[in-house]
């Protein structure tokens, strides 16, 4: 008991709040075509690289920024903000680990994110994003006996301009929304992976983002292709040091899934959520999308989101081939003065498409939590099904639950099935749970987790350990 | 549209006889509407349904002004059989005949309301519309303790002297404490292309009961509108019914507000439609304080390339402990060009609640078919089963025996 309570009370603050004094290289702030034109020189890319983001800078300045969202924030100075930022010994790449700045190594340390290979127990294959830049990617070797290419988008520019060039855009064009299109326009670094035909990839990769430099934006760009036959399974996971301004994170990320293939995604979000009293955080604004663009492929993302200040994103499925499928699993946690508002797209064109979402929503304290989704068939997908279930859980009266899915329906040999439901943790529950010896806080924990367990559950092994104890560490001091 | 909006407002305004005052709001009523045009998609609550593009496709240019100088001959003919009743009626929009005959006079008061204008607020530009060109409107109290002997029928007639109009109708109804009301609102239709733009006011006292019976179900080509605003004090009980079936567009919203304790709400709907068809019905149920209750189920069936639509919203506000909140709405698609699309939304700020949703639209279950047939039906006659039970459920949640039989004859269901 007392080693536990030990542990929550170490836990207790964001254990990931402190910041790195690492020199950095920055870009002049603000957002034009010469910060452009910097980025793009700094990353040594090619021509037609620099054309796609000016492109998508062109359309950036028609677009509005919208307002149609729940959690409302204060207008962010898009010219305010650094839009490139790089540790300065990053400057001529190290050729192996051994070169990097120990500063560097120690924060992933501290991160518990080992980056020397041999310190890997599991074997999961990380590339590791510190503000803009890719730091170190493990396991490389390995990965390209096998024909897997996993490696910072940046790198992938350059060795492997036919695959980027072919599906870079292809999911998110450059004309999509707001946030997509400022991506595209000014995105530093992210992952790339490839799987090339029938190969199945003999461990999880990862990504681990940290924004360190402040006043920074992060807008990274991670594209994903399995091609035919094949299988990938992806890890995410973010954090943020503690500071008191608002920092903006707009990422995209684009998988495509060719004939028989198939993408597991998984998230662990962490930023940091701000302070008890709403002060700071990240805005997480994050454009997800998967294309099944395959027949028989299948696209599966997993959420945990339990950090930011505030959570905007709907990672999507288009599931364009026939038979394809695309599935959602997501644990959105608010406490304090949070705010989410979070859910999918699945978007049904092929014939005998299915598709599920479970979601599963935790307020507490004075956050506000929506959920937010389409379901659409159209008139072609025939026979195709889909499942939702939404489930909220309240924790006191200051906080807010919501759901508003949009359902559509255009076809009358498709099925679609939505459930949701609100509630609270019940008093028989609780006393049940401390009749047995629990604390308050330990059942609160214990009954989440059980009301999480069909999302838990999808999670890869060791993901779900720490989103497990997220769970509990973000509901602290929220009963009582 | 400006133009002929504004020549037939400054008429109709000359033929009411209004103080100055009144037409100052109905003038700022119209610059808002003439500011706001038309719901069209963009907006949020008409995402489903853009009535400015159905207006401009059905109907093409609309005139505002309506001559009500002359009377219609209200044919009796059209009175429903086997139900006595009570009677408003309405032809072409003008108010032709009120008979409460089968009640006791001093229960129920008529008052014109039309020279004092009672703005309608519901942030939506029909609202507006509604406000600036009403021609008459009324009042309609029920005195406390008073129920109701007989159900009140609206008739809302019209007939081929109308074309490309728009009906502008609105009507208020105070329930007192312990009064009840049975009211049944029936769309005769023998025009076309006409755009009817209803709007009720209710607001139920203590322990007040209200059920309202819609009931489109004759064929007709035109486009309408209503709005139901209800006002729920303690203990009180509304259910609202509706039948949406015959007309080409049809839009029926209500807003239900439970201010008092232990007030409940109930909206049942059954979409029925064929052709091109294009209904909606949208809800919007706030829970404002203790222990109240909501209850909503749609059905729909659609035939052809027709297009139902629900928007359902269950709002709980933080007093609003111990809600009990429930929706469900349920479609068959039987032709590959018919569309349902839905959006039941929950939103919620206490945490002792109960509330839930449920939608689902698919085919017509073949196995179900199958078995009928295996015992000696054949295709049609087991989708008619099929079809008739699945919406029979909403017409059995009518708590009035009376008119759940009407009903049930109207729509040709057979027990």
């Amino acid at each position: 008991m007392e080693n536990r309570q030990k542990e929550i009370d170490k836990l207790k603050d964001y254990k990931y709040g402190f910041s790195t004094d690492i020199e950095n290289t920055r870009a002049p702030k603000g957002l034009n075509e010469d910060v452009i034109k910097f980025i793009s020189n700094i990353k040594k890319e090619p021509q037609w690289m620099l054309d796609f983001r000016l492109k998508a800078f062109e359309r950036f300045k028609q677009l509005k920024e919208p307002d149609w969202q729940k959690p409302k924030y204060p207008k962010i100075d898009y010219q305010d903000l650094y839009y490139y930022s790089a540790p300065k010994s990053m400057d001529d790449k190290p050729k192996s680990l051994d070169e990097l700045d120990p500063k560097l190594l120690e924060t992933y340390k501290k991160l518990g994110i080992p980056l020397q290979e041999q310190a890997r127990l599991n074997g999961i294959a990380v590339d590791a994003v510190f503000d803009s830049v890719s730091v170190a990617t493990t396991f490389r070797e390995e990965l390209i006996k096998q024909g897997i290419i996993f490696c910072p988008i940046s790198e992938a520019i350059q060795k492997h301009p036919d695959l980027v060039k072919k599906y870079l855009g292809s999911v998110i064009p450059l004309t999509d929304h707001f946030f997509a299109t400022l991506n595209s326009a000014v995105f530093t670094d992210g992952s790339f992976v490839y799987i090339p035909e029938g190969v199945r990839c003999p461990m999880e990769l990862s990504t681990y983002f940290r924004i360190n430099a402040s006043n920074t934006g992060q807008f990274e760009r991670t594209l994903i292709i399995a091609d035919k036959g094949s299988y990938v399974s992806y890890l995410e996971g973010c954090t943020a040091p503690m500071r008191d301004e608002n920092q903006l994170h707009a990422a995209n990320v684009e998988l495509v899934a060719l004939d028989d293939a198939e993408i597991k995604y998984s998230t662990v979000q962490n930023w940091y959520p701000g302070d008890k009293d709403g002060k700071g955080g990240i805005y997480n604004f994050v454009t997800k999308r998967g294309l099944c663009k395959g027949k028989n492929s299948k696209i599966s993302w997993t959420q945990v989101e339990t950090g930011s200040a505030i959570t905007w994103k709907y990672p999507s499925c288009i599931l364009k081939g026939d038979n394809s499928v695309g599935e959602f699993y997501s644990i959105a946690i608010t406490n304090n003065y949070q705010k989410a508002d979070t859910g999918t797209k699945m978007i049904h064109l092929g014939k005998n498409t299915k598709s599920k979402i479970i979601s599963k929503g935790i307020s507490a304290g004075f956050s506000d939590m929506t959920y937010r989704g389409l379901v659409d068939i159209s008139s072609k997908a025939s026979n195709s099904n889909n499942y939702t279930q939404c489930d909220s859980l309240l924790m006191g009266n200051k906080c807010g639950a919501h759901t508003v899915p949009y359902i559509k329906n255009k076809n009358s040999e498709s099925n679609i099935a939505h459930e949701a439901t609100t509630s609270k943790i019940s008093e028989e529950q609780l006393h049940y749970c401390q009749q047995r010896g629990l604390s308050a806080e330990e059942a609160v924990g214990l009954i989440v987790n059980g009301f999480c367990k069909e999302v838990l559950q999808q999670l890869p092994m060791e993901f779900a350990v720490e989103a497990q104890k997220l769970v509990g560490i973000s509901l602290e001091g929220s009963v009582g | 549209m400006k133009e002929q909006l504004q020549k037939d407002f400054d008429n109709t305004v000359k033929n009411l006889n209004l103080s100055q005052k009144d037409i100052e709001i109905k003038k700022f009523s119209l610059d808002n509407f003439l500011n706001k045009g038309f719901p069209n998609r963009k907006e949020e609550d008409w995402k489903f349904s853009d009535l400015n593009q159905i207006i401009k496709k059905n109907i093409g240019e609309l005139s505002f002004y309506n001559d009500y100088t002359y009377t219609n001959k209200v044919d009796t003919s059209e009175f429903v059989d086997g139900l006595e009743h009570n009677k408003i009626v309405f032809i072409n929009g003008r108010i032709e005949k009120i008979d409460f005959d089968y009640e006791k006079k001093e229960q129920i008061e008529i008052i014109d309301q039309s020279e004092t204008i009672n703005k309608f607020d519901n942030n939506n530009s029909l609202s507006d519309l509604n406000n600036a060109l009403t021609n008459k409107s009324f009042k309609l109290v029920i005195k406390k303790g008073y129920q109701l002997v007989k159900p009140l029928i609206i008739y809302h007639t019209s007939n081929s002297k109308i074309w490309s109009k728009n009906i502008n109708l609105r009507l208020n109804f105070e329930l007192e404490e312990d009064s009840s009301l049975r009211l049944i609102d029936l769309f005769n239709d023998m025009s076309e292309k006409n755009f009817f733009n209803i709007f009720y006011d209710f607001n139920l006292k203590e322990n007040a009961i209200l059920k309202n019976y819609k009931v489109d179900k004759q064929e007709n080509k035109n486009i309408k509108y209503s709005f139901n605003n209800i006002e729920q004090n303690k203990n009180t009980i509304s259910e609202t019914f509706i039948l949406s079936s015959g007309s080409n567009f049809f839009k029926s919203e209500i807003n239900c507000n439970l201010k008092g304790e232990h007030s409940s709400a109930f909206v049942n709907g059954i979409f029925s439609l064929d052709n091109n068809k294009h209904h909606e019905i949208r809800t919007i149920v706030n829970h404002l304080t203790e222990n109240t209750k909501s209850y909503q189920l749609i059905k729909s069936v659609l035939e052809d390339s027709s297009k139902a639509a629900y928007q359902g919203k269950i709002f709980v506000n933080s007093d609003a402990q111990k809600t009990d909140g429930y929706q469900l709405s349920k479609a068959i698609l039987l032709n590959k060009d018919s569309e349902f699309n839905a959006k039941p939304e929950l939103e919620i700020y206490a945490d002792d609640v109960k509330c839930s949703h449920g939608s689902a639209s698919g085919s017509l279950n073949e196995d179900s078919i199958f078995y009928l047939m295996s015992r000696g039906l054949n295709y049609n006659q087991a989708r008619e089963l099929l079809i008739n039970g699945f919406l029979l459920d909403v017409v059995e949640k009518i708590t009035d025996s009376e008119i759940r039989n009407l009903i049930k004859n109207m729509i040709g269901i057979k027990e």
